[in-house]
Formats: C-alpha cells, sequence, structure tokens
C-alpha cells in the first residue's frame, strides 16, 4: 500500500471478535484469518455450511446506454454472452500486454445496469484503469462502499439460507440457477462463491450485516475465516489473484484461457492484440495442478524439476479433505506427468493433474 | 489471552519444552503459545533416531497449514526416542503440546546445560513482550 492510512473495519469486526476470531490485515484490512482452527472450519464448508465475511471486496455498478459496449470492450470475456436477467460472467481485466489485472465476476442485471464484484487489494488500480478508459463511453461508474458482503457457503448452506427468509423471498432464490443473481428489496442474492460448494454471496447494506450475519448463525451456519477460504479456492482449482497471477501473466499461462471470448473477432476488447500475438508465438508455460506423492506440503515459490524444464509453485497447501498436499504451478508447455518439487533441498515426487481436485465434497483425483 | 506454561517444564526463546527426566534424559516439544502461533499442524519431520544434536541446532520441521516453521534442539545430546505417533496424528502438537504432541527425547552431554534454560515465569515474560 502507497498510504500510511490506519486498518479498516467491515461492518461485522465485533461480530469476529465475539466468535473468537484472530484477525489478521488483509489489503489493508482487518480480516479474521480463523475462528480457532482453520481445518475444522474448512470441513464445515465441505460437509455442511459456512460463512464468510468478504465485505472487503469491491462492488461497482456500471449504469448508462454504453455499459455494455464499454464492457464488451474493458473485459476479455464478453458481457454478450449474459441474455439472462441476472446472469453472472467470470472474466480476466487485462492490460494492453494481456497480463491480468484483476479477476471479476459480473451480473447482468437489466439493460444499461451491470454490477462488478472485484479484489480488494486490486481496488485503486483498478479503479484507476477502468476511469481512464471509460472517458469515451456514456457510462456513469458507482463504488457501492455501501454494502457489505457474506458468502455463504456448503452443501447445506442453499437451505439453511432459504430457511432465515420469508416465503415469497425463499421461493425466489430458491428459484436461482448457479451462477445467477437476483435483486430483493435492498439485498442482492447471487449463487456465485469460491469454495467448489454450492451456496450464496450476499450483499447486504452495511447497517443490515449484523442482523444478517446474527440469523445465519441462528440456522446453524459457522463462521469461517480467510485461511479456510484460501485451502477451499486451492482444492476447487480457483486461482487467487496476486499469488497464482498478475500483471505480467496473461490468462493464457494461468489455466484461464477458458475464460477470453475470442469471437467474436471484430470485439475489440483491451489486450486483445497481445493475447493474439501470444498464441501465435505459443506460450512457454502452462498452469497445471500438483498432488505430492510423499509427506511434506506444497508451498508457494518453491521449485517444479519437470523433464522439460524448471517450473514454480504459486500456491500449495495441505488439502484438509484429501489428506495430501496439493498446489498450482507455472510449468513447461510440454510436461508430462510426473515431476519434483524441492523442498528443503530434497527432490519429492508429484504429479501432475488438471484441476480442480475437490467439486461438492468429492474428491476428483 | 490464555496460554498454557506448566510451571514443571524448562523453556527456551524458540518455543521449545524441555521435561527433565531426572536421569540424564529430557523430553522436548513446542509449547501451547507455539502451537497456537501455528495454527492446524498437518506435518512433523521428526529428527533421525540417534542423531546427535547440538543446543539450537535445527532438528526438525513443523508444518501447519499456513507455513513450515523450523523446531530446534534446545540442548546438545543424542536423540534417544522420537515420537513416531506425530507421522500419523500431527494434530497432537495441537491439542495436547505437553503430552502426546511432545516430538523427541535426548540424552544429555552435559546435565548442567539445563541450568541455562527460562524458567515458566521468565518464558510467560518472553512472549508477553
Amino acid at each position: 500500500m502507497s498510504n500510511t492510512s490506519t486498518s479498516q473495519y467491515t461492518p461485522l469486526y465485533q461480530q469476529h471478535r465475539l466468535a473468537g476470531a484472530k484477525m489478521v490485515d488483509f489489503a489493508g484490512w482487518e480480516m479474521p484469518i480463523n475462528y480457532g482452527s482453520q481445518v475444522k472450519e474448512h470441513h464445515q464448508v465441505r460437509k455442511d455450511a459456512g460463512m464468510f465475511d468478504v465485505s472487503h471486496m469491491v462492488v461497482v455498478d456500471f449504469k448508462g446506454k454504453d455499459s455494455k459496449a464499454f464492457l464488451q470492450y474493458l473485459l476479455a470475456n464478453d458481457v454478450d454472452k449474459l441474455k439472462q436477467k441476472g446472469k453472472a460472467l467470470y472474466s480476466c481485466m487485462l492490460n494492453e500486454e494481456a497480463g491480468i489485472i484483476d479477476d471479476l465476476i459480473v451480473y447482468y442485471l437489466s439493460d444499461n445496469f451491470y454490477r462488478m464484484v472485484i479484489n480488494a487489494a486490486t481496488r485503486e488500480n483498478d479503479l484507476a484503469w477502468i476511469k481512464n478508459k471509460i472517458s469515451a463511453f456514456e457510462v456513469q461508474l458507482q463504488e457501492r462502499d455501501d454494502l457489505a458482503m457474506i458468502a455463504v457457503q456448503g452443501p447445506n448452506a442453499r437451505e439453511k439460507l432459504l430457511s432465515t427468509l420469508d416465503k415469497t423471498s425463499a421461493i425466489t432464490v430458491s428459484a436461482l440457477k448457479p451462477f445467477f443473481g437476483v435483486q430483493l428489496d435492498n439485498i442482492f442474492y447471487a449463487r456465485t462463491g469460491y469454495t467448489g460448494e454450492d451456496g450464496f454471496e450476499i450483499l447486504v447494506p452495511k447497517q443490515e450485516a449484523v442482523p444478517l450475519w446474527k440469523a445465519l448463525l441462528e440456522v446453524g451456519i459457522e463462521p469461517a475465516g480467510l485461511g479456510a477460504r484460501d485451502t477451499l479456492r486451492l482444492e476447487a482449482g480457483m486461482n487467487l489473484y496476486g499469488t497464482d497471477m498478475d500483471s505480467s501473466t496473461s490468462p493464457l499461462v494461468s489455466a484461464l484461457k477458458w475464460t477470453v471470448a475470442l469471437e467474436p473477432k471484430q470485439r475489440n476488447f483491451l489486450g486483445r492484440k497481445a493475447l493474439e500475438a501470444e498464441i501465435d508465438a505459443k506460450p512457454a508455460s502452462k498452469m497445471v495442478g500438483l498432488v505430492l506423492e510423499e509427506k511434506g506440503v506444497l508451498r508457494s515459490h518453491q521449485t517444479v524439476v519437470t523433464e522439460s524444464g524448471l517450473g514454480e509453485i504459486t500456491s500449495g497447501t495441505f488439502s484438509p479433505t484429501l489428506g495430501v498436499s496439493i498446489a498450482l504451478a507455472r510449468v513447461p508447455v510440454d510436461t508430462n506427468e510426473h515431476c519434483f518439487v524441492e523442498i528443503r533441498n530434497k527432490k519429492m515426487k508429484a504429479r501432475v493433474v488438471q484441476p480442480p481436485f475437490v467439486r461438492h465434497g468429492k474428491s476428483c483425483l | 489471552m490464555s496460554t498454557n506454561i506448566p510451571e514443571d517444564l524448562a523453556y527456551t526463546r524458540s518455543h521449545e519444552w524441555i521435561r527433565d527426566n531426572k536421569d540424564g534424559t529430557v523430553t522436548v516439544g513446542i509449547t501451547d503459545h507455539a502451537q497456537e502461533l501455528l495454527g492446524d499442524v498437518v506435518y512433523v519431520e521428526l529428527p533421525e533416531d540417534g542423531s546427535s544434536l547440538n543446543a539450537e541446532d535445527p532438528a526438525g520441521v513443523i508444518e501447519s497449514v499456513k507455513a513450515a516453521s523450523d523446531f530446534y534442539s534446545p540442548l546438545t545430546g543424542e536423540v534417544i526416542a522420537i515420537n513416531e505417533k506425530l507421522d500419523d496424528e500431527p494434530e497432537l502438537i495441537n491439542s495436547e503440546p505437553y503430552g502426546d504432541g511432545w516430538i523427541m527425547s535426548l540424552k544429555l552431554d552435559n546435565t548442567d546445560d539445563l541450568k541455562q534454560l527460562l524458567d515458566a515465569n521468565a518464558y510467560m515474560n518472553e512472549i508477553a513482550e
């Protein structure tokens, strides 16, 4: 952070303290890393239902007649794919060199109204970039700092959340398909998440965050911290911005080519030229999953030794669901199934796999 | 914060505890405070049984979900036992740091070395800083 500002607090800060959270700094925010045991919280989400305070994330609304045209220019994925109201799209926002400025979710709420959720750590940079590109378009950008965000995740999350709603709301929210969102009064419910489990991300006015948190607690949805969020997303094979990808890596070397819409060819989006040049030149590396076949724990920045050359782990952890260590790594593009990882000067055997590692509570290995 | 620091043990600044078995041997583990800082322990790399260690030598590695931390020999001696239970149940370090979560036993070269360790009070002051 360039400024020396003091920590920021979400509306749920006191609730975290009451629940015994260990707080840490995350991108300038005081956030719960765990409430006692990260592993227990991880299993709670895989087997039942947990909730995360993700109010540090940034919600930006785009309104105005050029909203769609602007987002088609700004994002590597194409918002024209969004035909049904409430539908969400995952996308990268690229710089002119096709490096990833951020990854985000954008919702199509109505004609001339899109909502975007971006990362907390990249906030200032993202907004500066967007504002710099927006001037030729008739679009109003609104930062929704009036909103808090709670992610409710797990096989029982849906059922438990629905039980807290009145009948009419419950019917509407229950009808939401995966990757759809709906605005009900002043609350936005989206069937999205970052854990590989079913669930919702809920945007709520700040002053209503505490009552909602308490209502969710009452139906047995347990708080889970950023620690569990990280092991859950890694098991689900989802990238973390700033760790697995950044402004120097393209979607092609970040296992995110599927999020780039190259068709239609005439859509001119930021980073397109560099991306096409990189495709023509064929990227030298790719992102894969690793499973350690010996005892130990894979960590970011460890060296991966393959027959085709060296690679590097971008995120690694012990997988509580699988009981082995797993990682995401960037390796030479023709890496085969076997490799070694250097852990404390020892070469440990690892297997190359296609993420996800875990989906809906079950091993994908 | 309430951390458990038994009166009858000795301690190091690097958060190991030492139980004097009064027969020239000691049992060693990491403190409640240390396991709390580490978070859920998922893997322990134990020293080799029979190896000779100098005081402050790295003796093994404790990996939690968060990070890997070295674990140091508090005294000079020979490793005469290691807690192999930790291979399958590394979480014993979290649940019973002073009991079934012990890490190794040492036969000391010189029992006078015990005098250099911290007592419970001194350790408590150390971690309060």
